[in-house]
This record gives C-alpha cells, sequence and structure tokens, in this order.
C-alpha cells in the first residue's frame, strides 16, 4: 500500500533525494547551523573542522535535494535554508497519513452496511 | 479524530494499527471479497478499482488495478501464503508502475476486541525503504530538531 501512495503523489522522486541528503549526520548539522541564517561556505568549514571542499560536495546534495538556497555574492556563494524542501516532508507524510485514513474511514462505510446483511442472509438459510 | 497509527515497531516494520466498529469476520471479508474491497482500497479522492482479483485460499492470487478516471494507473500483483481465516492474511505483493517494485511481505492481523476488531498492519518493505534513503533519521531525529531549531531561531 506504501509504494502506491509514494508513486501515487508524483513528487517522492524529488523526496527520496530529500530524505537520502537527511540521512548524513554532517548534512543534518549544516542544515541546523543554516537554520540561524545565511552563512557562507567558509563560515560553515570552521566548526566541523572539514575542508572546504568537504562541505561544498554535502552542499550540492543538499542543494540537489531541493533543501538549501545559494545566491553568488562576488566570489562566495552564501546558502540558506529552502523553506519549500522542508515543507515538502511535511506534506508528504502528511498525504500518506491522509489517504490511508481515507481509505478506512471507507471501510468503516463499508462495513457498517455489511452488518445487517449478514442477519438477512442467515434468515435465509432457515427456509 | 483518526484513528490510524503508524509506527515503527524494532527496526524491521513500520506498523499501522486502526480499529474497527464491526466484527473480525466483517473486516476479514472485506479485504478478502473483490466487490467489497473495490469499494474502500482506493487512496486519494477520484481514484477507482476497475478490477480487483482475489483469490481467497493459500497460493491464490491477488491483482488490483487503479485508475486515476484519466488514462493513468498501476496495478498490483500478489499471492497469499497462508490464510487463516477472521484472523491473518499473511501475503506477498508488489506494485507495478509498470517496472515490479521488490516483494512486499506483509500480514494483516485482525483481532476481536471489545465490540470491535483491531488491525495490525505491519509493512517490512516500507520500514527497508525508510532506513535506505534515511528517511527515518531525517523524520524521527533530526528533521524534528531542526524544525525546532528554526522555530525558535536559537542553535548552539
Amino acid at each position: 500500500m506504501y509504494y502506491l501512495y509514494n508513486r501515487l503523489f508524483g513528487y517522492m522522486a524529488n523526496l527520496d533525494a530529500t530524505f537520502s541528503a537527511l540521512a548524513d549526520p554532517t548534512r543534518r548539522a549544516i542544515l541546523a547551523r543554516l537554520a540561524l541564517g545565511e552563512t557562507t561556505v567558509m563560515e560553515l568549514a570552521e566548526p566541523f573542522e572539514m575542508t572546504q571542499p568537504a562541505i561544498s560536495r554535502h552542499l550540492k546534495v543538499l542543494e540537489d535535494a531541493g533543501l538549501i538556497l545559494r545566491r553568488v555574492e562576488g566570489t562566495k556563494r552564501p546558502c540558506r535554508l529552502a523553506p519549500d524542501g522542508i515543507a515538502s516532508i511535511d506534506k508528504y507524510l502528511a498525504r500518506l497519513r491522509e489517504a490511508l485514513a481515507a481509505n478506512y474511514d471507507r471501510l468503516d462505510g463499508v462495513l457498517a452496511a455489511m452488518e445487517p446483511k449478514k442477519r438477512t442472509a442467515k434468515r435465509k438459510d432457515k427456509r | 479524530m483518526s484513528k490510524l497509527t503508524l509506527k515503527t515497531e524494532g527496526d524491521r516494520y513500520v506498523v499501522v494499527t486502526r480499529r474497527f466498529a464491526a466484527s473480525p469476520e466483517a473486516v476479514y471479508r472485506a479485504h478478502m471479497e473483490p466487490a467489497l474491497i473495490q469499494k474502500w482500497m482506493l487512496g486519494p479522492d477520484g481514484w477507482t478499482m476497475p478490477v480487483c482479483t482475489n483469490e481467497a485460499r493459500v497460493g491464490g492470487k491477488i491483482r488490483y488495478e487503479w485508475s486515476n478516471g484519466q488514462g493513468g494507473g498501476f496495478y498490483l500483483t500478489g499471492e497469499f501464503v497462508k490464510l487463516e481465516p477472521l484472523h491473518r492474511i499473511p501475503h506477498v505483493e508488489r506494485m507495478h508502475l509498470p517496472d515490479a517494485t521488490p516483494d512486499n511481505h506483509i500480514e494483516t492481523r485482525f483481532e476481536k476486541d471489545g465490540t470491535g476488531t483491531l488491525m495490525t498492519l505491519p509493512d517490512g518493505a516500507t520500514r527497508e525503504a525508510m532506513l535506505k534513503t534515511g528517511m527515518e533519521h531525517g523524520m524521527e531525529a533530526s528533521y524534528a530538531q531542526l524544525e525546532k531549531l528554526v522555530g525558535a531561531g536559537v542553535i548552539q
């Protein structure tokens, strides 16, 4: 059933990228740092004790996943959180739950209609 | 209002539970009789299930076809591994999109709960996908934490 909903919603391809981007602890830490505000690669490299190219690779993954936005400012490319990327994860989970809930709410209706029929069938059997 | 719960169990499953105000017999039938299945297993609004094969016996075939009424659709096939009428429906299923997804082993369980029925639905494939994509970490730990940080605007 879950595969069904995953594909139905169409935008799952990008969510796969989003979830794998979040799988890495360094990238999650980068996102947490960006939650403070726009930051340059140099500023990010310091607390993580990583080289700038290594940080840049992580940023590329985050950017491709739609989780961060980058702009050009001279030779720098400051990055910040992409609110849409974060919101899409929420939206996906909410829709998965909604679709499942809708199915079972419909089943409630089906079950309510079934119970009386069972009694009718039994009565017929007596004849 | 939602009676549905969706939780992780151990490191193998995502478990869905839902209570119904009907006997296990009725809930079981609604999962096994095509005419009944077609009334509720539809997903989002606008989708229907024009084709439903559900051979209620061990080794019996499952085939559900969904349509959005606008030329869009896909189908699921599967087999019943074992059947324990009214209580357990162990089966295998795969989606065709149109390429087949890996087999998903599922065991739908029903148990009497007062005047109603409690359904438990452990789903191994979803959990596997979650672990593989890091969805779980993303969701359960970091994402929630991140949200908090963003919300508060504070972080170390």
